[in-house]
């Protein structure tokens, strides 16, 4: 959290207003009281009614004073916490984009996404409540027993033996409840669990029959929750009447040793009664203090998550010199690539080589974990390699500028990606000045264009976010489409036709090849079909190539190719 | 079929809404109550829900009960003893007073004043159990009734159709279970007391004011208004800039989701810059919605305190005079400060409290709506049972369709016999789990009826009839639990010895076997600590152990390596063996030897026949046969197609 302060920089001179306005407001409040006595000490022990007047006006100019201060506060603190939420959001949102698929493998979309909004949202809040409450909390426990003392330096001793047992007892109580708190957030979360399970597995569990069984799992972690939160509320319920008798008592002893005092001379009656609500002043401070230190931690959970995403440089940046290609369009090389996922033990590529050029298809194929995927995202450079060295248009990836090399690319990613906006706008977003005519030309080499146009806005129909109202294959053919519209020098498609069917699928082929015939063209299947007459069929296993060829010549040379033909046609078909 | 609408947004997940509560007691903070002059959603039947809620206290009334006495009595307690104080205080300045005007004999009665304050503690201490016993009886009627909800809940889940999970988003029903009720838990907790201490107090201040000064508690009472209308107002205010900040904190979250999950692809299209300029035009509107949101709702607690001020002003100053005048006494004037100090807080908790009854009545309709959904058709009082189940499915006449007025099956007759295997094909999405649906009676068909060995499958309890189906399908699930749990999911009551015979028949004891804790391996929530064709054995393990006469598979293995998917296709052979098997075919050889191939395409059967009879029609089955499979046996046989197509 503290941590996070050093973002408040802009703010600083705000702070400090906020800082002194209300340090003057606290002294308004401690003021009020001892005016109040003025009028008992002097006022009706004189019986001067004009002077109780004149206190009067006083004191309404002191609260006036204690008003203004606390609203322009409020101000303040409200346009720094609001201010600092939105230049949190605005570093971490720019940091996060400026991530690899690395550090965003790292943290996980889910986390990176609560920990731009809620996060900072929470942050933020804990900040307003700090600065509009906690700030003052403070200076008026300290100012408070300034003028006590001050009034009665004897009577003082009181505070002495109070406020060790107030702090006692609420740190007690706290540290007593707060892990029960914590147990009881895991119970919750188990209890969600049992549910998401339940609802995500809803036709299993009816096919098995065993609804009572998942029933009595839901009631028995609901026990289990049920029985924390009672104990968690019934150990916070002691708090507040603790305290209350504690503040009581404190109030007894004031009027009985004050009451003594008053008897021998030594204070006034109204000084007194100052005492008194000064003292109730600085106790309902140190009340607020403890709020801060339950309000806190809560808030330092979102502040280390923020805190690793600001701390977490990229990994990938251009190269300070950047060399960029000649005049080589469209090849592809990969020289001895080996690559591992941070962390993982095997690499996911080993020794990986090959060469894709102009006009020429190459297919990957191969089980799930054999690296096919891998391999693809390593050509926009989405990560970087651990040796070997890949080059596109003969320059090391590396060492060209990363917008440079991604336009030379043109991406179809296995799960279509979209974003709100119009269709039009969606295939732009690959080209964004593309004119209708290119549009319409990509959308009907994509086999987009008979959907689109029955459409009620046709082109200009919206697209949802994540594209709820169109179907998966839909989604599918407008990436397609998006790629198309940049006329890349290297198309990359990643499994991308799995989600159309027979049909749609083979006159979208026959249609692409036409348009890409120019272009290097890297493709990621699952059937065989589909790579049968790549001019290069690469078959990946345990993130090795383990054959290169064409369909037939790897039929007679490669094992693993072999039995994934054999395991998608059967038995008799191999015969 | 209804996939996709499935997946769950990172978003709306339980408890991660903004400024989330942790619920319980704590959750409402220091300012106690949501944030002063949020927007509240506001329920459609307030009144209906209000009482249904209500009904649930019912069966605790007497506790309840308890709990509003104590309540009372801890109020009326901490209210007297102001004016009990002042006594002391009168006292006092009785005695100074007489020493000043140098009295003979006079001093301060300290026994007197010594009385007053034992029987202050004796209050104070009264005061505080009460207040303590009241929370702690509560804490027990909130967190059970709360708990009586949960498993309402979760009982009404159970006998929901399929229909309804089908057509539901997940984390919203999650969220009702979640977030809603612990919205009820904490005002329940907190709010309800609450509510009944600050009008207590309110009252009991009040009458001790009269009976004090009936002129100063008008002057403190001009004040009263004061607090509420300025709560009421600002509050009011406030809330159009909340909702504007809600808004664009809205539009900010759907922006970073989107950008976040579709990151390679704003990467892959160098479109980073446009996403943050995007971002910070947001930003700011946000930070211009939201610092006044923070700023109008941030100013009623100075506005309050300057009001209250300016009523202890005026109470201190006629107060005095009146001291002065010997009207009142000097003591009195002390307790109405501190009474008038105390005023405030229970009338801006109370200002507030409707809102927060507002929305947590709004809570308790959403909970209320998700009770009041249709349920299954119960089943039949003397319902049928079948013995020894042979496997014979019968449908007759069926029509189905998953609305009213899309008929997706029409007049579909089958007759399958026990042993038998159906091959369910077509293209993807073409809506094979509309068979799963139908025999599993997770949907009720429209007309016609569905038979297993000869009985009407509507004239079965539902339990019975699906525990003589087995399901193996592509979207595996398992739930957090060891690998022996998991796989004995299957049959209640299996011993560890069948669950090892049933792994082994489903060629899955090996890979469990080289797992570090074996069969007492803990599967994590996403079953990632295993390969999905791993899980996909233990589906069929699962199924085996059930031992079942008809079974449902789905054959398709993507995302399944070439090894383990030949060790899949071996033990659903063994699967099938002896049973009636309806498969979502994937494989040629099934749909070739099946007894009867059902071609689906856009959720409705198309084509039925078997193999040559479908290929002599030349239909769509003919078609897809053609394009799926022809391509590879010509290859195989050594006839390479030179026409590359990509």
């Amino acid at each position: 959290m503290l941590k996070l302060f050093k973002y408040l920089k802009p703010f600083s001179q705000s702070v400090a207003l906020v800082l002194v306005l209300v340090f003057f407001q606290s002294l308004a409040d401690l003021y009020l009281p001892t005016l109040m006595s003025d009028i008992v000490d002097t006022g009706i022990v004189k019986g001067d009614t004009s002077y109780i007047l004149r206190v009067g006006a006083f004191m309404l100019l002191v609260a006036a004073v204690s008003g203004l201060c606390l609203i322009s506060a409020s101000f303040l603190s409200a346009k720094v916490a609001t201010g600092l939420g939105r230049n949190l959001r605005s570093l971490v949102f720019a940091r996060v984009e400026s991530y690899s698929q690395h550090e965003f493998d790292k943290l996980g979309t889910a986390s990176l996404i609560t920990r731009t909004t809620n996060d900072i949202t929470q942050v933020q809040q804990v900040l307003i409540i700090m600065m509009r409450m906690m700030v003052g909390a403070p200076m008026m426990s300290i100012g408070g027993i300034i003028m006590a003392v001050s009034k009665d330096a004897t009577l003082s001793l009181i505070f002495v033996v109070v406020l060790p047992v107030l702090a006692v007892v609420i740190f007690g109580i706290a540290g007593k409840g707060i892990p029960l708190f914590k147990a009881m957030q895991v119970k919750l979360d188990t209890l969600n669990r049992v549910l998401r399970e339940g609802l995500t597995g809803i036709r299993v569990i009816r096919a098995f029959n065993r609804i009572d069984h998942e029933k009595e799992r839901f009631t028995e972690s609901n026990r289990d929750l049920t029985n924390t939160a009672i104990k968690v509320n019934i150990i916070m319920a002691s708090l507040m009447p603790v305290m209350m008798v504690v503040m009581n008592l404190t109030t007894i002893a004031i009027v009985w040793f004050g009451g003594i005092r008053v008897n021998n001379g030594d204070i006034q009656v109204g000084d007194m009664m100052a005492f008194l609500q000064y003292a109730m002043q600085i106790m309902f401070s140190l009340v607020m203090v403890s709020f801060m230190f339950i309000m806190i931690p809560r808030a330092e959970a979102s502040a280390m998550r923020i805190n690793e995403v600001l701390d977490m440089i990229p990994e990938i940046k251009d190269a300070e010199e950047i060399k960029n290609p000649d005049s080589q369009r469209g090849f592809v090389e990969f020289k001895d690539v080996t690559f591992s996922y941070p962390g993982a033990e095997q690499p996911a590529l080993k020794d990986v080589s090959f060469t894709a050029s102009p006009g020429e298809v190459t297919a990957l194929i191969g089980g799930t974990g054999s690296g096919k995927s891998t391999l693809i995202n390593l050509i926009p450079r989405f990560y970087d390699i651990d040796s070997g060295s890949i080059f596109v248009d003969g320059v090391d990836v590396r060492k060209m500028s990363q917008a440079n090399l991604r336009a030379k690319i043109g991406f179809v990613p296995q799960k279509a990606v979209l974003f709100t906006g119009t269709i039009a706008e969606n295939i732009r977003y690959g080209k964004e000045d593309a004119t209708d005519k290119e549009v319409e030309h990509v959308a009907r080499i994509a086999q987009a264009i008979e959907f689109i146009t029955s459409m009620t806005d046709g082109f200009n129909s919206v697209i949802a976010q994540g594209g709820a109202n169109i179907s998966g294959g839909q989604k599918q053919r407008l990436a397609i489409a998006r790629a198309l519209v940049r006329r890349p020098e290297i198309y990359v498609f990643d499994d991308t036709f799995s989600a159309l069917d027979f049909k749609t699928d083979a006159q979208l082929r026959a249609a692409l090849k036409k348009e890409t015939a120019d272009a290097t063209v890297i493709i990621v299947a699952q059937r065989v079909s589909t790579v049968m007459n790549a001019n290069r069929v690469i078959v990946m296993d345990d993130g090795r190539i383990v054959g290169m060829g064409t369909h037939r010549e790897l039929l007679t040379t490669c094992e693993v190719y072999r039995e994934i033909v054999s395991s998608q046609f059967s038995e008799e078909e191999l015969a | 079929m209804s996939e996709d609408r499935r997946e769950q947004k990172p978003f709306g997940g339980p408890g991660m809404g903004p400024g989330g509560r942790p619920g319980g007691g704590f959750g409402r903070g220091p300012m106690g109550g949501h944030g002063m002059g949020m927007p509240m959603e506001k329920a459609k039947n307030f009144k209906g829900t209000l009482k249904r809620l209500l009904g649930y206290l019912k069966s605790r009334r007497l506790r309840l009960l308890t709990v509003f006495i104590m309540a009372i009595l801890s109020t009326v307690f901490s209210i007297v003893s102001p004016k009990i104080m002042g006594k002391a205080t009168t006292k006092l300045f009785e005695g100074i007073m007489m020493k000043y005007r140098h009295v003979p004999g006079a001093k301060v009665d300290f026994d007197y004043i010594g009385q007053i304050l034992v029987l202050l503690i004796g209050f104070y201490i009264l005061s505080a159990i009460f207040s303590y016993l009241q929370q702690y009886i509560m804490a027990g009627v909130a967190q059970k009734t709360v708990y009586d909800i949960r498993n309402d809940v979760s009982k009404k889940l159970s006998r929901l159709p399929l229909k309804f999970f089908d057509s539901h988003v997940h984390g919203d029903i999650l969220s009702r279970v979640t977030n809603d009720v612990d919205n009820i838990s904490t005002t329940l907790q907190q709010s309800l007391t609450q509510l009944i201490t600050s009008i207590v107090t309110i009252v009991g201040i009040l009458i001790m004011m009269l009976t004090i000064s009936p002129l100063m508690t008008l002057i403190a009472l001009v004040t009263l208004p004061l607090s509420f209308l300025v709560t009421m107002v600002i509050a009011k205010r406030s809330q159009k800039y909340f909702a504007d900040q809600q808004k664009n904190l809205g539009i900010l979250n759907g922006h970073v989701e989107e950008m976040y999950t579709g990151h390679p692809i704003v990467k892959a299209f160098g479109r980073e810059g446009e996403a943050i300029d995007k971002f910070n035009q947001i930003n700011e509107r946000l930070y211009a919605a939201g610092w006044k949101a923070q700023f109008v709702s941030g100013i009623i607690m100075p506005l309050i305190s300057f009001i209250s001020n300016v009523g202890y002003v005026f109470v201190s100053v006629i107060g005095g005079i009146l001291v002065m005048k010997k009207r009142i006494e000097i003591g009195d004037v002390q307790a109405f400060i501190q009474y008038s100090r105390q005023f405030t807080w229970p009338i801006v908790q109370t200002a507030n409290i409707a809102n927060v009854i507002q929305s947590t009545v709004a809570s308790a309709e959403r909970v209320f709506e998700l009770l009041d959904e249709l349920e299954e058709i119960p089943d039949k009082e003397d319902a049928k049972l079948i013995g020894f189940p042979q496997g014979a499915v019968k449908f007759q006449n069926v029509n189905f369709g998953y609305k009213e007025d899309v008929t997706l099956i029409q007049d579909m007759n089958i007759d399958v016999k026990p042993g038998q295997t159906i091959a369910v094909v077509g293209p993807t999405g073409a809506g094979k789990t509309t068979l799963v649906n139908l025999l599993m009676r997770f949907y009720e068909i429209n007309r016609g009826k569905i038979t297993v060995d000869g009985v009407d499958i509507r004239d079965l309890k539902r339990g019975d009839l699906r525990t003589m189906f087995g399901m193996v399908l592509q979207d595996t699930w398992l739930f957090n639990g060891t690998i022996k749990d998991n796989i004995a999911y299957g049959r209640t009551g299996a011993s560890e010895q069948d669950v090892i015979r049933a792994a082994k028949a489903a060629h899955a004891d090996h890979f469990i076997r080289t797992l570090p804790e074996g069969y007492g391996t803990v599967l994590n929530e996403e079953a990632s600590n295993i390969s999905q064709g791993q899980k996909q054995l233990l589906t069929i393990a699962r199924a085996i152990l059930a031992d079942p006469a008809i079974l449902i598979l789905d054959e398709a293995t993507s995302n399944v390596d070439t090894r383990t998917e030949l060790l899949i296709q071996k033990a659903m052979s063994t699967l099938m063996k002896g049973r009636t098997s309806f498969v979502i075919a994937h494989r040629l050889s099934t749909i070739r030897d099946a007894d009867l191939i059902l071609v689906m395409d856009h959720g409705s059967i198309i084509e039925m026949g078997n193999h040559n009879q479908l290929l002599a029609r030349g239909g769509f089955y003919a078609e897809l046969y053609n394009s799926q499979f022809t391509g590879g046996s010509l290859v195989l046989a050594n006839f390479l197609d030179t026409s590359c197509i990509l």
